[in-house]
C-alpha cells in the first residue's frame, strides 16, 4: 500500500512542477492560469504574515482619529472606530480564505463521492438522488445560504457548511455528467472484459478523467464561497466585531461611503474582488486548457 | 443446428442466441401502450469456433456481428440462448466466476485511440490485466510487459513503458492493445474490426501479429469485420451475417468460390478491387437495410432479393448444409 | 487548355509547436472531364490539397506557396468575394460525413433552393423548386421528398443528397473527400456508381479524395500518390497498376488484399507514417524505405519524369 502511495506522490509533483513551467507556453489560458495563481498565492501570503507585519493592532480601536483619510500615518485611513485600515486590510482575508477553504473541502468530500457512486451504481437511486440535488440546485444560492446560515448562527464552521450546501449540487453534477459519458467508452469497458472488479474501474479509470473537470469547478467554488461569505457577513450572519475581516468592513463601511469616507469601503472590496478574480482566473483558464484538447 | 455432442475440438459453442434491446418510450407512449419493441440485434445466432481456428464473422453494420462479439466475451448479457466455452454454459454466469473467465477470453476493439485510458501510461495499462487478476506485479510485471511490448513490435520496449496513448501513433496504440489482450494468454480473442481505423500501409502488420500469436500462443479467434478481402484473407471459416442472423457459412475455400445465398453474391460483387477500370458486374440490391426493430416477416432479405420466391414472404429459411462445411439459409437454394 | 492547373502548391498549418508543412511542391493539371485520384494516408496531406483548391483550408493553415489556376485565373489572388462566385458554381466540394454536413433543422427542398438562388438569384423560388426535383429525380430519390428533413434520410441516401448539392449549380470541377468512406460496401458502389453516372451527364472533372487505393484504381484515369504532404508519384491508373515506381506506391500495392486472389502473400510497410511536426530529412519516407540510399535522409528528391506522363519523386530514378 505505502509503496503505491509514494509512486502516486512522485508521479504527481514530478509532473506538477515542469506542468506549471510548461503552462506559460500554452498561450493566453495558460497566462490566465498563471496570473490567477500568482494573484492568489499573494493574497494567502499577505494574509499569513500580516499578523507580523501589522503597524498597528487591527483590532484595537481609537489607535487614531475616526474616518480619518489616508495619510503618511495611515496609508489606509481609519474606519468608524478608530482602527487603521491598512492593518485590517492585511489581515482581513482570514476569514474569506478559512470559509472558502473548508466549505471547498467539505463540498469535495461529499460531493465527489455522491456523484461518482450516484452515477455509477445508476436505476432508481440515481434518478432519485439526481432529483433531490436537482431540487437544492434550482434554489438562489444566497437563499439558502441565509436560511442555512441563520439556523446554525455565526462562525467561520457554520458559515463554511451554508456555503457548501449551496455548492454541493455542482461538483454533484459535473461528476454524475462526466462519469455517465466515461462509464460508456471504450477503455473502461476494456477494463471491464480485462476482468477488473467495479472499484478499481472506478478509481484507475474513471475517476482520473473525471478529476479535470473537478479541478475547474473547485476554483470556481472557490471565488463563489468567497463572494457568498461577504453576502452573509453582509446581511449580518456573518463574523462579529472583534475579528478582522474584509466584508465586516465592506459592510460597515458602506454606510459611510455618501458621507465621503471612500476608504473605508473600497480597500477591503478590492482585496475581495481581487480574491474572486484570482480563482476564477484559475478557473476560466484550465477549463479552456482541458477542453480544447479535444481539437487535434 | 442444435448440436448436444460438444466436439473436443470445439472451443466456443453459440446456440440459438438472441440478444434484443428494449426500444426507449416516450412518455406518452408509455401510458398508452403495453406494447414493447425491441431492437433484435442478434436473432437467433448458432455457430462453433474451434481451436486454433480463425472464424470470421462478416456484414454490413447493423447485421449484429459487433453484439454477437460482445455476447461471447460476456462484455453482455444475452436475452436467450447458450453460450458455451469449453464445456461449460457460461451464458448466465456473473460475478466472481465471470471475472475468472475472462482470464482465457479477451478482446481487441476497433478505435485505437478510445481502447487505451488516457490517465494510464501504456506500461501500466497493458500490465494491468496482470495486476487484476494477481498473477505478477511489480518488476515481475514490467519483465512480462517489457517481453510483450517486444513480441507486439514496439520496440525498444523500454521507451514505450511510461509513455501516454496520446503520445504514440494510431498503429502503435493498436499494438499496445493487441499487447493487453495477449498478455495474460487467453484461449480465445474476439478481434472487433482491429484494423479498419488503421492505415492500409500497417494493416498486414498487425494481421500478421495476430496470425503469429495463433501460432505461437495456440490462439483462436473470432474476427469481426466488414471488409471481405481482409476476411478472406485471415479467415479459415467465415459467416455472413444479415439482419441479426446468419444467412451463409462455411469455410473460406466454399464461401468465395461459390456463394449460394443472394445477399452474399451482391456483397461480393460490390467490393472493390485493386485493379485499373474492370467492367464491374454488380448485382443491385433494391432499397437499403431495414431497422432491426421492424424486421420483415418470412426470410428478412426477401424485399430486396433478386431471387425471390412466393415462400419467402412468409417463411423463415433455416441454415442447411448444401455441401460439406457449406451452409445457407435461403428457399431458392 | 487544362482546367485546372496547380504549380508548385505548400501549405503550412501555423500551430503553436511549429509549422506543419502540410503540402509541399505540388504540381499537376487536370483537364475537363478527367477524373483524378488522390491517393494517401493519414497525414499525407491529400484533404488539405483538396481544400485548397476551394480556398476552405482552415486556421491555422495558411498557402504559403504556388499557384492554383481555374480556367487560367489563378484563384489565389482573387478577392474573397469572387472567390465565392467560384465555389459551388465552377468548383463544388463533397465532404466526408454526410451526418453532419447537412442542416438538420432545414428541409432537403430548402437546401437545394438556398443553394441555387443564391448563387443564380434570378431565379424563381417556384424554378429552384423544380430543379430540386429534377437533382433529386437523377439521384434515385423521390421527387416528393422535397420537403422532408436530413433525418428522415439513411446515411447513403444523404451522401446522394450531398453530391446532389454539390453537382446543382453544373460545375466544372468536383472535389470528393472521402465520400463513401462512412458507407457500408454495396450503399458505397451504388453510391460510386451514381457519381459516375452523373459526372459523365453533366461532363465534370473530379478530383477524388481516398485512402482506399482500391476505389481510386477502379475509377480514376489518374492517380497522385501522396506521403507525408509530397506527391511521390503520378501516373495513369494503368500504369500505376502495371509498373508502381515510387516504394512507397508498390509497397502501398503489395499490402491491400485482393478479393479475387486467392493465396495472397500480402506484406507491410514497416515502421509507421512520419510525425508531421517533426517530419524527418530529407525524402519522408526514407526510414520505411527498402531501397533507402546515402543521399535519400539529405535532401528531398525532385518530381522525376520517368515513362510516359508517369512521375517519381525517387532518386532511384535519378538526381
Amino acid at each position: 500500500m505505502s509503496k503505491i502511495k509514494d509512486k502516486i506522490k512522485k508521479s504527481f509533483l514530478a509532473r506538477f512542477v515542469p506542468g506549471l513551467a510548461s503552462l506559460i507556453k500554452r498561450g493566453p489560458s495558460g497566462w490566465m492560469v498563471i496570473l490567477g495563481i500568482i494573484i492568489v498565492l499573494a493574497l494567502v501570503i499577505m494574509t499569513a504574515i500580516g499578523p507580523w507585519v501589522t503597524p498597528y493592532n487591527p483590532v484595537k480601536t481609537n489607535v487614531g482619529p475616526i474616518r480619518a483619510p489616508p495619510s503618511s500615518q495611515f496609508p489606509l485611513g481609519t474606519n468608524h472606530l478608530g482602527q487603521d485600515m491598512l492593518s485590517r486590510t492585511l489581515v482581513g482575508g482570514a476569514i474569506m480564505l478559512q470559509v472558502s477553504a473548508l466549505s471547498a473541502l467539505v463540498c469535495f468530500i461529499i460531493g465527489v463521492p455522491l456523484g461518482l457512486s450516484s452515477s455509477y451504481i445508476g436505476g432508481f437511486l440515481d434518478s432519485t438522488i439526481s432529483l433531490v440535488i436537482d431540487a437544492i440546485y434550482a434554489f438562489p444560492s444566497l437563499v439558502i445560504a441565509i436560511a442555512i446560515a441563520a439556523m446554525l448562527g455565526p462562525g467561520v464552521v457554520n458559515m463554511a457548511l451554508s456555503i457548501a450546501v449551496v455548492y454541493i449540487p455542482s461538483y454533484f453534477r459535473i461528476v454524475r455528467s462526466q462519469v455517465l459519458s466515461i462509464k460508456e467508452l471504450t477503455y473502461t469497458e476494456a477494463a471491464k472484459a480485462a476482468g477488473a472488479r467495479w472499484h478499481t474501474i472506478l478509481f484507475r479509470y474513471i475517476f482520473p478523467n473525471v478529476v479535470p473537470s473537478i479541478v475547474v469547478v473547485i476554483t470556481v467554488n472557490f471565488a463563489d464561497a468567497a463572494l457568498t461569505a461577504a453576502g452573509l457577513t453582509f446581511i449580518g450572519l456573518g463574523v462579529t466585531y472583534d475579528i478582522p475581516d474584509w466584508s465586516w468592513d465592506l459592510t460597515n463601511g458602506w454606510k459611510y461611503l455618501s458621507s465621503g469616507a471612500w476608504w473605508i469601503i473600497s480597500f477591503p472590496g478590492l482585496m475581495i474582488i481581487l480574491l474572486a478574480l484570482g480563482f476564477t482566473l484559475i478557473g476560466e483558464g484550465l477549463s479552456e486548457l482541458l477542453n480544447p484538447k479535444l481539437q487535434r | 443446428m442444435a448440436n448436444k455432442v460438444f466436439m473436443l475440438s470445439e472451443i466456443v459453442k453459440v446456440e440459438n442466441l438472441k440478444k434484443y434491446f428494449p426500444v426507449q418510450k416516450s412518455f406518452l407512449e408509455q401510458l398508452l401502450t403495453r406494447k414493447m419493441s425491441y431492437v433484435k440485434a442478434v436473432d437467433d445466432v448458432t455457430f462453433s469456433i474451434n481451436k486454433r481456428e480463425i472464424f470470421t464473422l462478416a456484414g454490413e453494420s447493423g447485421c449484429g456481428k459487433t453484439t454477437t462479439g460482445r455476447l461471447v466475451v460476456r462484455l453482455l448479457k444475452p436475452t436467450s440462448g447458450q453460450i458455451y466455452f469449453r464445456d461449460q454454459d457460461i451464458s448466465k454466469l456473473e460475478g466472481e466466476r465471470l471475472r475468472l473467465l475472462r482470464r482465457k477470453m479477451q478482446i481487441v476493439f476497433q478505435d485505437p485511440y478510445a481502447s487505451l485510458n488516457p490517465r494510464m501510461t501504456v506500461g501500466d495499462a497493458v500490465g494491468h490485466p496482470l495486476e487484476i487478476h494477481g498473477v505478477a506485479k511489480g518488476e515481475e510485471k514490467e519483465k512480462i510487459v517489457l517481453d510483450v511490448f517486444d513480441q507486439v513490435g514496439l520496440t525498444p520496449p523500454e521507451q514505450f513503458l511510461n509513455l501516454y496513448p496520446h503520445q504514440l501513433s494510431g498503429g502503435q496504440r493498436q499494438r499496445a492493445a493487441l499487447a493487453r489482450s495477449i498478455i495474460l494468454k487467453p484461449e480465445l480473442i474476439v478481434a472487433d474490426e482491429p484494423v479498419s481505423m488503421i492505415d492500409v500501409s500497417l494493416r498486414t502488420t498487425i494481421i500478421d501479429l495476430m496470425l503469429n500469436f495463433r501460432k505461437e500462443l495456440g490462439l483462436t479467434y473470432l474476427f469481426i469485420t466488414h471488409d471481405l478481402a481482409v476476411a478472406k484473407y485471415i479467415s479459415d471459416r467465415i459467416a455472413i451475417m444479415y439482419l441479426g442472423k446468419i444467412i451463409e457459412m462455411g469455410s473460406k475455400e466454399r464461401l468465395f468460390l461459390s456463394p449460394t445465398h443472394p445477399y452474399t453474391q451482391a456483397l461480393l460483387s460490390a467490393i472493390p478491387v485493386p485493379e485499373p477500370k474492370r467492367e464491374r458486374k454488380m448485382i443491385d440490391l433494391k432499397g437499403e437495410v431495414p431497422s432491426a426493430i421492424n424486421i420483415p416477416p418470412g426470410c428478412r432479405f426477401h424485399p430486396r432479393c433478386p431471387d425471390k420466391k412466393s415462400e419467402c414472404a412468409i417463411k423463415e429459411p433455416q441454415l442447411m448444409e448444401t455441401e460439406k462445411d457449406h451452409f445457407v439459409a435461403c428457399h431458392s437454394n | 487548355m487544362p482546367l485546372l492547373e496547380i504549380d508548385s502548391l505548400a501549405v503550412d498549418y501555423r500551430t503553436s509547436r511549429g509549422a506543419v508543412h502540410a503540402l509541399d511542391d505540388v504540381s499537376f493539371s487536370l483537364h475537363k472531364g478527367e477524373t483524378l485520384g488522390l491517393a494517401g494516408e493519414s497525414g499525407s496531406g491529400k484533404s488539405t490539397l483538396g481544400l485548397s483548391i476551394m480556398r476552405l483550408v482552415p486556421y491555422p493553415g495558411v498557402i504559403v506557396k504556388g499557384q492554383i489556376k481555374i480556367d487560367e485565373t489563378d484563384i489565389l489572388k482573387l478577392p474573397e468575394s469572387e472567390m465565392r462566385s467560384i465555389r459551388a458554381v465552377k468548383v463544388a466540394y463533397i465532404f466526408q460525413d454526410p451526418m453532419t454536413s447537412l442542416n438538420p433543422v432545414k428541409k432537403i427542398g430548402a437546401h437545394f433552393v438556398e443553394l441555387i438562388r443564391t448563387h443564380e438569384p434570378r431565379t424563381s423560388e417556384k424554378e429552384a423548386v423544380e430543379r430540386a426535383k429534377n437533382v433529386l429525380k437523377n439521384l434515385g430519390l423521390l421527387s416528393e421528398r422535397i420537403n422532408d428533413y436530413p433525418h428522415q434520410f439513411s446515411g447513403g441516401m444523404r451522401q446522394r443528397i450531398m453530391i446532389g448539392l454539390a453537382i446543382a449549380l453544373n460545375p466544372d470541377l468536383v472535389i470528393a473527400d472521402e465520400p463513401t468512406t462512412a458507407l457500408d460496401v454495396i450503399v458505397q458502389a451504388k453510391t460510386l456508381d451514381l457519381l459516375e453516372d452523373l459526372r459523365k451527364i453533366y461532363g465534370m472533372a473530379l478530383i477524388f479524395i481516398s485512402h482506399d487505393l482500391s476505389i481510386i484504381l477502379e475509377r480514376c484515369d489518374k492517380i497522385i500518390v501522396m506521403y507525408a504532404g509530397h506527391m511521390v508519384e503520378y501516373a495513369t491508373s494503368p500504369d500505376l497498376h502495371k509498373a508502381p515506381k515510387h516504394p512507397y506506391t508498390q509497397g502501398l500495392l503489395q499490402s491491400i488484399p485482393n478479393i479475387e486472389l486467392s493465396d495472397q502473400k500480402l506484406s507491410a510497410i514497416p515502421g509507421s507514417p512520419p510525425n508531421m511536426v517533426n517530419p524527418p530529412k530529407g525524402c519522408p519516407f526514407w526510414p520505411r524505405c527498402p531501397y533507402a540510399m546515402e543521399i535519400c535522409p539529405v535532401k528531398v528528391p525532385p518530381l522525376i519524369v520517368s515513362g510516359q506522363n508517369h512521375l517519381v519523386r525517387c532518386f532511384l530514378y535519378g538526381e
